[in-house]
């Protein structure tokens, strides 16, 4: 029972750093069909400013570092992103293919950067002592990180949705994601979307970033590009364009992640949520959501 | 507002699409106030000068509006100028509700605006909670025309075959929709259905193979029969 407590709460969180990642290429895609391989870029660049700004206020609270880490990763991940939109996707809107190589070029600058810079081996991340202890629940021993990140992810969510639903800006884009040419020919200026769009998915990118150091306890150059590759799944499972969706298939493909890899063999989750990605694409093309961004 | 006075000016419109030209040199004046028909046989290219005129497809020549040109400006601002478009297809946003699909469309001075689109579109705000993807082409309809008539700024409206494929009771209501938003805007017209043009139109445009063949009053064309058998086709003659 404990295990199967501890799976099911260690995948939820790691589905919560899935989702928090997702999210943004899913609006990204959905409104500006704009494929952003960049943005594991942006959860590595973010990751690390958190880190480092964490590391120098040593000394000061643990708790204070870590959410300066958080902030500072986040808005990070934002401005990154807006800079990406901005000085580099701009240029190429209506040519998908420039905009693919150069997200896919940024990326692969960025994570040579970063090894050259940094290096790539993991560096541990200071954690206050709760974030670093372990709650038990049913018998299960579970890492308080689980519950952080859970946590926040939910408050995304919600806080996307909201945005989404409740605000002008996202009737906007959930406009745009059906029909952006519409939403043009009505006097609105979609580019304005599109850039807040891109910032938005930066901005949760960036906290997924030292988030995914909180979880792991380390942070290294390579994760941005595994996150990447897993975020892609969730949003084609979840359907492009649909938060709601991927939050959904960020769970699903968490769990079976974690289950499968423990219950039958190491890998075995991956290979299983690749399965699952090839049946999505056969059997429901859209996704689980597909064409709706909420 | 005058009667008389060119509100849109369209000068050499050409539009090319991938190896074909769709519009060789298209020019025609739209008079203030009124509606002025664009007729013409199926695949003439009324359309793509209604995509034209926005810029929603690449095109060379000039369009004014009120003498400011709009070639150089991007779509939305266009519309910002006082150019509403109502698509072929409606081009709702079907996940979202009536009122949110009728939201997007507001501007400055919209509230004024929704006392005329509700009184001749009642049933918009019985469903204003209801996915307009859920309702039948007459309703979706009505939104597509309402969003355009909520834009109190918009000087002329595009509107692209509103009764197309719609049950003759729901031609008469927008017909009749038509002739009372041309009280307060000036509109461009395209029209299949010959009847409902007669009715409504004063000027006309007719388009023959991407050039303009014909353009004067509505009722010397229509009634013609050898001339409306010649720009839009035998049938014509039988309206």
């Amino acid at each position: 029972m404990s295990t199967l407590v501890l799976l099911l709460i260690t995948g939820l969180g790691l589905g919560a750093l899935y989702f928090l990642v997702a999210a943004g290429l899913s609006l990204i895609w959905g409104l500006m069909r704009v494929l952003n391989f960049a943005h594991g870029a942006f959860f590595t660049v973010a990751g690390y400013a958190g880190f480092f700004t964490s590391a120098a206020l040593s000394g000061t609270s643990p708790w204070l570092q870590w959410l300066a880490g958080l902030v500072v990763a986040t808005l990070t991940g934002g401005l990154f992103a807006a800079l990406t939109e901005i000085g580099l996707i701009q240029p190429l809107y209506r040519r998908p293919v420039g905009q693919v190589l150069v997200t896919v070029g940024l990326a692969l600058a960025t994570l040579a950067l970063v090894e050259g810079t940094f290096g790539s081996d993991p560096r541990q991340v200071a954690l206050p002592a709760w974030l670093m202890a372990t709650s038990n629940v049913l018998g299960a021993a579970i890492p308080n990180t689980r519950f952080a990140v859970l946590l926040i992810a939910l408050l995304v969510l919600a806080g996307l949705l909201f945005f989404l639903r409740r605000t002008r800006y996202g009737l906007i884009i959930r406009a745009g994601v059906e029909n952006r040419a519409m939403v043009s020919a009505l006097g609105i200026d979609v580019q304005r979307a599109f850039t807040l769009v891109f910032t938005i998915g930066g901005l949760a990118a960036g906290l997924a970033g030292f988030l995914g150091a909180t979880y792991y306890g380390t942070i290294d150059p390579s994760r941005g590009t595994s996150m990447l590759i897993s975020a892609f799944i969730v949003v084609v499972i979840g359907g492009l364009g649909s938060i709601t969706g991927s939050a959904i298939a960020a769970v699903i493909v968490g769990l079976l992640q974690q289950f499968l890899n423990f219950y039958a063999a190491a890998g075995v989750g991956d290979f299983a949520v690749v399965l699952l990605l090839a049946a999505v694409l056969l059997l429901r093309p859209g996704g689980l959501m597909g064409g709706s961004s909420s | 507002m005058s009667v008389d006075a060119a509100l849109l000016n369209v000068d050499k419109l050409n539009v090319t699409i991938g190896e074909s030209q769709i519009l060789g040199g298209v020019s025609f004046r739209v008079r203030a106030g009124g509606i002025t028909g664009l007729l013409g046989r199926n695949g003439v290219g009324k359309t793509t000068t209604l995509r034209g005129i926005l810029g929603l497809v690449p095109r060379t020549g000039s369009v004014t509006l009120a003498g400011d040109e709009l070639t150089s400006l991007p779509v939305h601002s266009i519309v910002r100028r006082g150019v509403g478009y109502v698509p072929e297809d409606r081009d709702v946003f079907g996940g979202l509700t009536v009122e949110e699909n009728l939201r997007l469309a507001e501007r400055a001075g919209s509230e004024h605006r929704y006392a005329l689109v509700y009184e001749l579109f009642p049933e918009l705000l019985e469903r204003a909670k209801q996915p307009a993807g859920t309702l039948s082409g007459g309703q979706q309809q009505m939104v597509a025309l309402a969003r355009a008539l909520l834009n109190a700024d918009n000087r002329i409206l595009l509107i692209d075959e509103p009764t197309k494929g719609l049950a003759p009771l729901v031609v008469k209501r927008v017909a009749d929709a038509l002739k009372r938003a041309a009280e307060v805007t000036t509109i461009l017209l395209v029209e299949q259905n010959l009847a409902v043009a007669r009715h409504l139109v004063r000027d006309v445009v007719v388009l023959d193979q991407g050039r303009v063949v014909y353009a004067g009053d509505v009722a010397a064309l229509i009634d013609d029969p050898a001339l409306a058998r010649r720009f839009l086709g035998l049938s014509a003659a039988e309206h």
